[in-house]
């Protein structure tokens, strides 16, 4: 063991080893996400200084601040503003907002659906935890109906957002949906989605293991084995069929992929009719 | 590998056989790669990493380097690499 210590992982040269081990609980989907997120940067063979990664307040949010790219940890709910801003101000940059379901779509959710009608050129990853899980598990508009969080102990009356669906109607042009457990697919599509010009989307499902999983009295194996046992495959899904509910199954796959003008193109096409 | 038949091409085809690397320090414990595994190559040691925690080990010898405790790991802790094949080698 004292040998393979020796030894480097393939994606060593883009994570901050000095700030490994990362804060992410055990069993935490967010590393496996994050970990896809590096092999995809490398799968696209793109060098790296063309990267940004921008990531909000929150577990996932903490993303940004490992990867050995030039990255921006902002203020909550605000990934996306400081995303179209680096996109704008240097088109030739690839940016990926690597963030949460609470600070993509409760705090930032604004933000979200105007990047998408924008077509803003960005990859936006959103690891869907059904809680917020760093400040103590308190319910999210992702929440499942009936499960229990810190302020629902009898369960969730909500119904939670559709994100696929959110993301299509807002006029996103790329919309995927995966769980943490399908590393390769969710590599390819990060991949795809990076090499993609304009605002694409995708969806993680992913465990968070002290605040969702304990309390809802399901163990974290279970829950993992349930986005295989109870999850469909299928492309070009219709967006109402995404809504989240494991006893019907999970809709997975790439649902959008479609061409559209982006917002710095678009911009770019303005300034020189001006400039004449 | 068990097979109903023994397929025509056993001694024709290479057989990819992996060799997985633990940074035992690193490892918190999930379990992942010893549940995902679909060869069941590895298990909980018994010994204590500087953490605390259980990390895994290997104990057989049928890793074919499918790469998927690498990308299963949250924490950049196990990785496989490809051993070179041996032509003609039977299956274990």
């Amino acid at each position: 063991m004292a040998k393979a210590k020796q030894r480097v992982h393939p994606l060593e040269d883009l994570i901050r080893t000095e700030r490994i081990p990362h804060i992410w609980c055990p069993g935490c989907g967010v590393g496996t996400v994050f970990s896809a997120c590096l092999s995809a940067i490398k799968q696209t063979g793109i060098e790296y200084r063309k990267f940004t990664m921008v990531s909000g307040i929150g577990c996932s949010g903490r993303g940004a601040g490992y990867a050995r790219l030039d990255s921006f940890h902002t203020t909550h709910g605000r990934a996306i503003p400081f995303a179209t801003g680096i996109k704008m101000a240097n088109p030739e940059l690839n940016v990926i907002v690597f963030s949460g379901d609470g600070d993509l779509f409760a705090i930032g959710g604004n933000h979200f659906i105007h990047a998408a009608r924008r077509n803003m050129d960005l990859t936006v990853i959103c690891i869907n935890n059904f809680i917020y899980g760093m400040t103590g598990g308190q319910v999210a508009a992702t929440t499942p109906h009936n499960a229990q969080s810190a302020t629902t102990p009898y369960g969730n009356p909500e119904s939670p957002f559709n994100l696929p669906l959110l993301a299509i109607a807002s006029g996103a042009t790329y919309v995927a949906r995966w769980t943490m457990i399908h590393t390769r697919d969710l590599t390819d599509t990060f991949a795809e989605a990076m090499a993609h010009r304009g605002f694409s989307f995708i969806e993680v499902l992913s465990p968070c293991p002290i605040n969702y999983v304990r309390r809802n009295k399901v163990k974290l194996m279970d829950l993992v084995k349930k986005f295989q046992t109870h999850t469909i495959i299928r492309n070009d899904a219709d967006p109402r069929d995404l809504d989240l509910d494991f006893e019907k199954g999970v809709v997975l796959g790439k649902f959008v992929d479609i061409d559209r003008p982006t917002a710095d193109m678009l911009y770019e096409e303005i300034r020189r009719r001006r400039a004449g | 590998m068990k097979y109903w038949r023994a397929p025509l091409d056993i001694n024709e085809i290479p057989i990819v056989r992996g060799i997985v690397h633990i940074i035992a320090d690193r490892c918190k414990g999930c379990g992942y790669c010893i549940e995902f595994c679909p060869r069941e190559v590895l298990a909980f040691s018994k010994e204590f990493n500087k953490k605390g925690y259980h990390p895994p080990m290997v104990v057989s010898d049928g890793c074919l380097n499918c790469h998927y405790c690498e990308q299963l790991c949250p924490e950049f802790a196990i990785y496989t690499e490809e051993v070179p094949p041996v032509a003609g080698s039977p299956s274990p």
